[in-house]
C-alpha cells in the first residue's frame, strides 16, 4: 500500500460558527460523524437507562420496600430493557460498524451516505419517541404513562382490553421506526463490505471486524424484519379490530411469542457478534500476535449467525410446547455453544505465546473473556430445557443475560472505545481514569450479577416490584443494589474521561498502538474523505506488511 | 437423599449406555461411581448454609418431577463448572505467563496463524460434551412431559388478574389461592387463563408451566411431604404480578378427604349476620364473587363460600383476619394497588356488616 499522502492539511474547522458547525453535524452523510454520533446518542440513552435500573435495585433491595409505585417499577423494567437494547447496545454496534468498516476496507464512506443519515435519524427519533410516552402518553389520553408491558410485550397484555390508552403504542411505533433505521444500516453495511473492498481486499483479506459486521448485518435483516411485522400486527389489532394476538376474539397469544423470539434471540447475536469484533482486533494488537485460527473464526461466526436463527423456541421452554419441539430447540442451543466455544478458544490460543499488554482495551477484553465464559456456561444451564422450567423467567435469568450484555458486550464495546478514541478524537485518552473505570465498573458488575444468580436459583421470579420476607432473597437482592453504584461510579469516571480527554488529552498521533489494519494508517481524525490515495492490501494485516518487510503476512496467508 | 442417589446412580448409568463403545462397563469406573457422591453432598451443603435456606430453593424438591429436574441440574452444574475451571485456569495462566515484561527486548513474538489440529480438538471435544448434555436432557424431558400418571386427582387450576382459581371437577369443590393436594399420590394440574399470560410455579414441587389464554397447558406434581409450599406466578401479567402468590398445602389424605368434603358444602348462613349478605347481595360484590347456596354467583373473583377456612387473602398477600378482612373490603389498594377489585365505597356500619357475613363463611 501506498504511505506517501494519507492526509492533506487540514482545514481548520472551529474558526467557523457554532450554528454552522452544528448544522454541518445534522445534515451529514459522512459515515464517521455518522458513527460518532450514534455513539453519543447510545451514551445518553445509556444514563437514562442506567437510572431506571437504579430505580429498580432500590425498590428492591429489601422486601417490602416502597420506594416507587408498582406501577412505576413496570414502567421502568420496560423501560430498561427497550433502551438498553435498542436505544444502547444496538446504536453502539452500529456506531461502531459505521466508523470502522469503510476505513478498514480502505473505502471513503459507505455505499449508501444519504441512506446512512436516513437510518441514523430514524433510530434517533425512534428513541425520542418512546420517551416523549411519559409525557405524550399523558397529554393525549389522560393515561399519564410510559410503557408497562416489559421488554418482550406478551400478548394479550398489550391488547387495547388491558392496555388502554397510548403507551403501547409509543413502545410499538418507537420500535417500528428505529427498526427501519437498523434495517437500513444493515443493508448499507452489507453492500459497503461486498462493494467497496480497496484493491487487494479479497473476502478472505478482510479484517475480522469487518467479516463479523457482515455476519451482523445479515442478521438484522432477518430478526428485525419479523419483529417489525408484528408490531404491525400488533397495532392491527389495536386499531384496525385484527385478531392476530387478540385472545378474547381467538387470537394466539403463542404466535406473538414466536414472532417476538424469532427477532429476540437473533437479537442478541446482533450485538454480541459486532462485540466479538471489536475484541477480535484488539486481542491480537495487545498480545502483539496474528489472530489465531482467522478461517475458523469466520465460519464459526457464520456458523453462529446460521444456527442463531433456529434456537429462539428456548425462550419458551415453559408455553407448554410439545416434548418434541422441547427437544429440538434443547440441541440446537447447545449446539451453538460449539462455535462459540470455538472463538473463546481462539482468542485464547491469539494470547498465548504472545506479549500482553493490559491496558485499558485490554483489560475489558480480558473481562469479557471470563464473563463470556460464565454467561455461556449459565446458557448451556438454560438450554436444557427442564433446568430452564425451574430457571426460566427467574432472577437467574436476568443474571445470565445481563452477563451477556454488559459483562460480554458492554466490556467489549468499552474496550473498543478506548481502543479507538485516540483515531476517533485524535487524543489519547488518560490511562488512569481507564484503569479506574475498569476496576470500578469491574467490581460492581460482579457485585450486581454474580450474586443475582441466586435468589434466581431460590425462585425469585424477574419482574416482580416487591417480594415477601422470609424466602431468603433479601440479602443477595442486597448485595446487587450495592453493586449498581459501583457500576454508576465506573461509568461516571468513564464520561469524566470522555470529557477531558477530547479536550485536553495528548496528541495521539496516527498509529499509537502500533496496530495492523488500514484505520490506523490515516491521520487521526481521519479526514473527510479517509485516505488522499485509496490503499492497496495484499494481506489481513496491511500495516504489519509495511512495517515488517522482511516478514510479511502474505507469504503466509 | 436415597431417591436423588437413585435418580444419579440412573443417570450416569444413561450415559455409560449413551457411550458404549467407550465406557464398556460403567459401574466399574472410578469417576463414575465418586460423582453421585458429590451430586449428593452438593445439594446437602445448599440446603443447610443457611444463606441458602429458602421455602422456594429449587435444590430442596419434594416431588417427582422437580426432583427430575433437579437431578439434571445437578449434572449440568457439574459439566458446566468443570469447563469453566479449565478455561479460567487456561485464562489466568496466559494473562499472567504471556504478560509483557518489563525487561522486554521489543521484538515481537512469534507470529502463529493457526493449527488445524488444535482447531479439530476443540470442536470435537465440545460437540461430544455437546451430545452427552442433550441426551440426558432429552431423557428428562420425557421423563417429565410424557408421564402424567393416569391415576392423577384432577384440578384445574385458572389464572387471574391477579390470583389464583382452582377447580376439582366431579368434587363440585371450587376455591382460590390456596391448592390443596393429598401426600404421596400424582395430581395433574390442568393451566387455563382468564385474562393474560401467568406461569404456576412452586419450586419444591415442579418447574414451572405457563397459563396462557386459548390454550390448555398442563404439568403434575406428587408431593411426598406434607406441608405448605410456596411460590408465585412467574409471567409478567400486569400491575400486580409481584403479589399473585401460590400457597400449595399438602395433606394427609385423611385430612385431604375431610377438606372436600367440607369445601363442596354450600355456604353455612346465619341469620345473625344478615344485613351484611344483604350488602352483599345489594352491592356490586356478587357480580364477581360466589357464595354457593346465595344468588351470588359471580365468577370474576375469588369463591367465598368456605373464605374462612383460608389462612390468606389477596392471594396471599395478608393473613386472614379481621383487621385485614375489613381493610380488604374497604379499600383493596391498601394491600394491592393495582388490584382489579374496586374499593366499595361502603360506611363504617356497612363494613362491618359485610366483614361480619364474611367471616361466618366457613
Amino acid at each position: 500500500m501506498s504511505t506517501e499522502v494519507i492526509a492533506w492539511p487540514r482545514t481548520e474547522e472551529s474558526s467557523r460558527p457554532l450554528v454552522d458547525r452544528l448544522h454541518a453535524w445534522v445534515t451529514t452523510v459522512d459515515h464517521k460523524r455518522l458513527g460518532l454520533m450514534y455513539i453519543l446518542y447510545a451514551l445518553v440513552f445509556l444514563v437514562i437507562g442506567g437510572i431506571e435500573a437504579t430505580i429498580m435495585r432500590i425498590q428492591l433491595s429489601a422486601a417490602h420496600k416502597a420506594f416507587v409505585s408498582p406501577q412505576v417499577f413496570n414502567r421502568m423494567f420496560t423501560m430498561h430493557g427497550t433502551t438498553m437494547i435498542f436505544f444502547v447496545v444496538m446504536p453502539l454496534v452500529f456506531g461502531l460498524a459505521n466508523y470502522l468498516v469503510p476505513l478498514m476496507i480502505g473505502a471513503r464512506d459507505m455505499a449508501f451516505p444519504r441512506l446512512n443519515a436516513f437510518s441514523f435519524w430514524l433510530t434517533a427519533f425512534g428513541g425520542i419517541l418512546l420517551y416523549f410516552s411519559f409525557i405524550g402518553a399523558n397529554g393525549l389520553y389522560g393515561a399519564g404513562n410510559a410503557p408497562d408491558v416489559g421488554w418482550f410485550a406478551y400478548a394479550p397484555l398489550t391488547s387495547s382490553t388491558f392496555s388502554p390508552g397510548h403507551s403501547t403504542d409509543f413502545w410499538t411505533l418507537g420500535l417500528l421506526v428505529s427498526g427501519f433505521g437498523s434495517i437500513g444500516t444493515a443493508i448499507n453495511i452489507i453492500v459497503t463490505i461486498l462493494c467497496m473492498r480497496c484493491p487487494g481486499m479479497k473476502l478472505g483479506k478482510m479484517p475480522l471486524l469487518v467479516w463479523l459486521n457482515l455476519v451482523m448485518g445479515g442478521l438484522v435483516i432477518l430478526a428485525v424484519s419479523p419483529l417489525s411485522a408484528a408490531q404491525i400486527m400488533l397495532l392491527i389489532d389495536r386499531y384496525l379490530g385484527g385478531h392476530f394476538f387478540d385472545t378474547q376474539a381467538g387470537g394466539s397469544a403463542v404466535i406473538w411469542m414466536h414472532f417476538f423470539w424469532i427477532f429476540g434471540h437473533p437479537e442478541v447475536y446482533v450485538l454480541v457478534i459486532p462485540a466479538f469484533a471489536a475484541a477480535s482486533e484488539i486481542i491480537p494488537v495487545f498480545s502483539r500476535k496474528a489472530i489465531f485460527g482467522y478461517p475458523v473464526m469466520v465460519a464459526a461466526t457464520v456458523c453462529i449467525g446460521f444456527i442463531g436463527m433456529s434456537v429462539w423456541a428456548h425462550h419458551m421452554f415453559t408455553v407448554g410446547m410439545s416434548s418434541n419441539a422441547n427437544t429440538f430447540f434443547v440441541l440446537t442451543t447447545m449446539a451453538i455453544a460449539v462455535p462459540t466455544g470455538i472463538k473463546i478458544f481462539n482468542w485464547l490460543a491469539t494470547m498465548w505465546g504472545g506479549k500482553i499488554e493490559f491496558k485499558s482495551p485490554m483489560l475489558f477484553c480480558t473481562g469479557f473473556l471470563f464473563q463470556f465464559l460464565v454467561a455461556g456456561l449459565t446458557g448451556i444451564m438454560l438450554g436444557a430445557a427442564p433446568f430452564d422450567w425451574q430457571l426460566g423467567n427467574s432472577y437467574f435469568v436476568v443474571a445470565h443475560f445481563h452477563y451477556v450484555i454488559v459483562g460480554g458486550i458492554m466490556f467489549c464495546l468499552f474496550g473498543a472505545f478506548y481502543y479507538w478514541f485516540p483515531k476517533m478524537s485524535g487524543r489519547m485518552y488518560n490511562e488512569a481514569l481507564g484503569r479506574l473505570h475498569f476496576w470500578l465498573f469491574l467490581i460492581g458488575f460482579h457485585l450486581t450479577f454474580d450474586f443475582m444468580h441466586i435468589p434466581g436459583m431460590l425462585g425469585m421470579p424477574r419482574r416482580i416490584y416487591t417480594y415477601e420476607p422470609g424466602r431468603g432473597w433479601d440479602t443477595w437482592n442486597l448485595i446487587v443494589t450495592i453493586g449498581v453504584f459501583f457500576q454508576g461510579l465506573g461509568i461516571l469516571v468513564f464520561a469524566v474521561n470522555l470529557l477531558l480527554s477530547s479536550v485536553r488529552g495528548k496528541i495521539a498521533g496516527n498509529d499509537p498502538w502500533d496496530a495492523w489494519t488500514l484505520e490506523w494508517a490515516t491521520s487521526s481524525p481521519p479526514p473527510a474523505y479517509n485516505f488522499a490515495v485509496i490503499p492497496s492490501v495484499k494481506s489481513r494485516r496491511p500495516l504489519w506488511d509495511l512495517k515488517h518487510p522482511e516478514d510479511p503476512d502474505w507469504e503466509y496467508e | 437423599m436415597v431417591s436423588t442417589l437413585e435418580v444419579f446412580c440412573f443417570q450416569i448409568f444413561q450415559m455409560g449406555i449413551l457411550m458404549q463403545s467407550t465406557l464398556n462397563n460403567p459401574a466399574k469406573r472410578p469417576l463414575l461411581k465418586v460423582l453421585p457422591i458429590l451430586f449428593c453432598l452438593a445439594p446437602d451443603c445448599f440446603a443447610e448454609a443457611g444463606v441458602f435456606s429458602s421455602p422456594t430453593n429449587i435444590f430442596a424438591p419434594a416431588s417427582t418431577p422437580a426432583n427430575s429436574i433437579f437431578g439434571l441440574s445437578l449434572f449440568v452444574l457439574a459439566i458446566t463448572a468443570t469447563i469453566f475451571m479449565i478455561v479460567v485456569s487456561l485464562l489466568t495462566y496466559a494473562a499472567v505467563k504471556f504478560r509483557k515484561r518489563t525487561d522486554d527486548d521489543g521484538r515481537e513474538p512469534a507470529q502463529v496463524y493457526g493449527s488445524n489440529q488444535v482447531e479439530i480438538a476443540w470442536t470435537v471435544i465440545p460437540v461430544l460434551i455437546v451430545v452427552v448434555l442433550f441426551m440426558a436432557t432429552a431423557r428428562v424431558i420425557a421423563s417429565v412431559q410424557r408421564t402424567v400418571p393416569a391415576n392423577a386427582l384432577q384440578v384445574v387450576v385458572v389464572g387471574h388478574q391477579f390470583w389464583w382459581e382452582y377447580r376439582y371437577p366431579g368434587l363440585k369443590v371450587v376455591t382460590a389461592n390456596e391448592l390443596h393436594v393429598p401426600v404421596g399420590s400424582p395430581t395433574a394440574l390442568k393451566l387455563l387463563s382468564a385474562d393474560t399470560d401467568h406461569s404456576f410455579w412452586v419450586p419444591r414441587l415442579a418447574g414451572k408451566t405457563d397459563l396462557i389464554p386459548n390454550l390448555t397447558n398442563g404439568t403434575w406434581i406428587d408431593p411426598q411431604e406434607t406441608g405448605l409450599y410456596l411460590g408465585q406466578c412467574a409471567q409478567y401479567c400486569g400491575t400486580q404480578h409481584a403479589k399473585m402468590l401460590l400457597r400449595v398445602y399438602v395433606q394427609s389424605p385423611n385430612d385431604f378427604e375431610r377438606w372436600i368434603q367440607e369445601q363442596s358444602q354450600p355456604a353455612h348462613l346465619s341469620a345473625a349476620v344478615s344485613e351484611g349478605r344483604r350488602i352483599f347481595e345489594a352491592t356490586a360484590c356478587m357480580n364477581c364473587h360466589t357464595v354457593a347456596g346465595t344468588p351470588a354467583d359471580g365468577r370474576f373473583g375469588p369463591d367465598l363460600t368456605h373464605l374462612m377456612s383460608r389462612d390468606t387473602i389477596g392471594a396471599g398477600v395478608a393473613t386472614n383476619n379481621h383487621e385485614n378482612l375489613r381493610l380488604w373490603i374497604q379499600d383493596p389498594s391498601a394491600f394491592k394497588p393495582g388490584a382489579l377489585m374496586p374499593a366499595m365505597g361502603l360506611n363504617d356500619r356497612e363494613l362491618n356488616a359485610v366483614t361480619a357475613y364474611l367471616e361466618t363463611l366457613r
